[in-house]
């Protein structure tokens, strides 16, 4: 594996987080330390191995495909932020140039 | 304080409530004094409702004066983590982001304890989105450990080991993605159990690994384990993960492991890769006293080999961040949480989760971001789960040589605050119990001594293959009896 190098603007974009640029020299530094570590990985033979998504053996559990009432409603929309008409979840504007809300 | 009904054991106090020699609301009552009195100095709780507990305990008496509790156990607190739902409740998992977030729901294991008549106590503090080993990632300040509240109580269930250990509550339900539950139990001398992944349902835990990510019981010995697993265990139409079992009956196991205090004809598998790197002093003279104990309770020592163990850190960084990365995105504050306004819908995102994540919890989303974006899938994620399936031929292979392996669960006991400034240094710390989650089987923290330098506790781990609770917890709670 090449030595990593680390676009942590691009990342976090990728992430959707807001971060001071101030803080991307910091940041960077630990994610290198960390992604150079795990680097070693590199030197395992995995040919022919398998790959585990998960530890436990199951595969394909269905449930019948039909809707159901939660009884949640309100419970779930008092914890929006904003409402409107009292069961509309309010955002900011979407698309560029729409009016808000 | 011995007197105290907070000091005692689950088993105790369901003899006690039997013989009608006390009733739940003195039970809760006793937990609820003890956490006025005693939690300014451990912060183990973020929040309890004191009235809605009392309430429920009324009710348990009331149900077993008239013939109809729901269980021995009807009546008894259990703590609940900041990352299991509890109907009514605030869910934060100790993260500003979700601060005020009420739940609408109960997490099946909270339905399954309720179902018991078990009476959820409280929110214990955790590191945020279960993600550190100190609890000093808790947006809400940190836990203190009870034994030395210069050192920490562990993580990420760091309030659910303290509580129990400071005698807060009798047993608490906490989760484990990398060692979350026996690292902290370890560090404060309690027990804490990682069952098998898939025994306990994962509905209602707020997913941060799901692929490692297990509920399990902190308590005060192993039959207490024992008793507050078989409650929380059993499949779950709502997990699609949880396995169609039924509910487990290790309690049992458990009680003829203390009677008998016997080990005979098990044989204990020691990983020589677990003693190759830096162990403290008192964690390896602890580990030589276990063995000694072992051998004379009729258990017989053999070495065995996990070829792969120096590269469980780093599968397990790699895995577990990637899907934190994914898990996390639904924090959005749209619909819940934390709102920071933005220019358009994309800025709120990129505001909230800037204002609301903290800093370790930001470490991990853009690692996980960053080993899962393009060109580094192959390299780290898929690779990853490669060497993952290599850890579990691992310990597959080991126990075809033994039916339980015997291991550290830490390489020293509980650092002080602001020790391991250095995340890798902190990640290298659970070096002993990640690689369980990454196989999916099951283990136990016991309390094994104390070391002399510190005078903080030291636990041995114990861990068996997948579904073998009940040969782990007999084994335990063998050692437990003889160790007093």
């Amino acid at each position: 594996m090449a030595k990593a190098d680390i676009d942590v603007k691009y990342v976090a974009e990728l992430a959707r987080i807001e971060l001071p640029e101030e803080r991307f020299a910091a940041i960077e530094k630990d994610l290198l330390n960390i992604v150079d570590y795990i680097a070693e990985l590199s030197e395992v033979d995995v040919t022919g191995v398998e790959p585990t998504a998960h530890a436990a053996a199951l595969s394909n559990v269905w449930r019948e495909d039909a809707s159901r009432d939660s009884g949640l409603r309100e419970a779930m929309l008092a914890n929006a932020p904003a409402l409107v008409n009292g069961f509309l979840v309010k955002v900011s504007k979407v698309l560029p140039g729409e009016e808000s809300n | 304080m011995a007197d105290k009904l907070n000091c005692k054991t689950v088993h105790e106090l369901s003899e006690g409530l039997a013989q009608k020699r006390w009733s739940s609301v003195e039970i809760v009552q006793d937990c609820l004094d003890a956490v006025r009195s005693g939690d300014d100095r451990i912060h183990a709780f973020l929040k309890i409702d004191a009235e809605d507990v009392l309430r429920e305990a009324a009710l348990a008496d009331e149900r077993r004066a008239a013939g109809r509790a729901r269980s021995a156990y009807d009546g008894i607190p259990v703590g609940i983590k900041d990352n299991i739902a509890v109907r009514g409740a605030t869910v934060s998992c100790a993260s500003k982001l979700l601060e005020n977030v009420v739940s609408p729901y109960d997490a099946a294991a909270v339905v399954n304890l309720r179902a018991r008549g078990f009476i959820p106590f409280g929110r214990l503090n955790m590191d945020e989105f279960a993600m550190g080993s100190s609890c000093e990632n808790s947006a809400f300040g940190r836990t203190m450990n009870p034994r030395d509240v210069s050192r920490v109580p562990g993580g990420s269930s760091g309030g659910s080991a303290a509580a129990v250990a400071a005698d807060f509550v009798p047993a608490a339900l906490g989760s484990d993605t990398g060692g979350s539950i026996r690292q902290p139990a370890a560090f404060c001398g309690v027990v804490g159990l990682k069952p098998t992944y898939g025994r306990v349902s994962r509905f209602g835990l707020v997913a941060f690994a799901s692929s490692l990510d297990q509920i399990g019981p902190l308590a005060k010995d192993v039959v207490d384990a024992g008793i507050i697993f078989d409650a929380v265990s059993g499949r779950d139409p709502n997990d699609s993960t949880c396995l169609p079992l039924d509910p487990s009956d290790t309690a049992s196991a458990a009680g003829e492991g203390a009677r008998t205090r016997s080990l005979n004809g098990l044989v204990f598998g020691m990983p020589k890769e677990y003693f190759s790197g830096p162990l403290s002093p008192g964690v390896e003279k602890v580990m030589e006293q276990a063995v000694s104990q072992i051998k004379a309770m009729g258990g017989k020592i053999v070495d065995v080999s996990l070829p792969h163990t120096k590269y469980a850190v780093a599968v397990y960084y790699i895995i577990a961040t990637a899907e934190a990365s994914a898990n996390l995105a639904r924090f959005d504050a749209v619909r819940y949480g934390r709102r920071v306004d933005g220019a358009d819908l994309v800025d709120t995102y990129f505001k909230s989760r800037g204002a609301g994540f903290g800093q370790e919890v930001i470490r991990r989303i853009l690692l996980g971001t960053y080993v899962l974006s393009s060109g580094y899938y192959d390299a780290y994620y898929l690779r990853a789960q490669k060497v993952r399936t290599l850890i579990r031929r691992d310990f597959a292979e080991a126990y075809k040589q033994c039916d339980l392996l015997l291991t550290p669960v830490t390489p020293a006991p509980a650092f002080k605050f602001g020790e391991k400034s250095d995340p890798l240094q902190m990640y290298l710390s659970d070096i002993f119990t990640i690689a369980l989650n990454l196989s999916g089987q099951c283990g136990i923290s016991v309390p094994a001594g104390t070391d002399e330098a510190t005078g903080m506790p030291v636990g041995v781990q114990f861990l068996a293959p997948e579904l073998e609770e009940d040969r782990l917890l007999r084994a335990a709670a063998a050692f437990e009896a003889v160790r007093g």
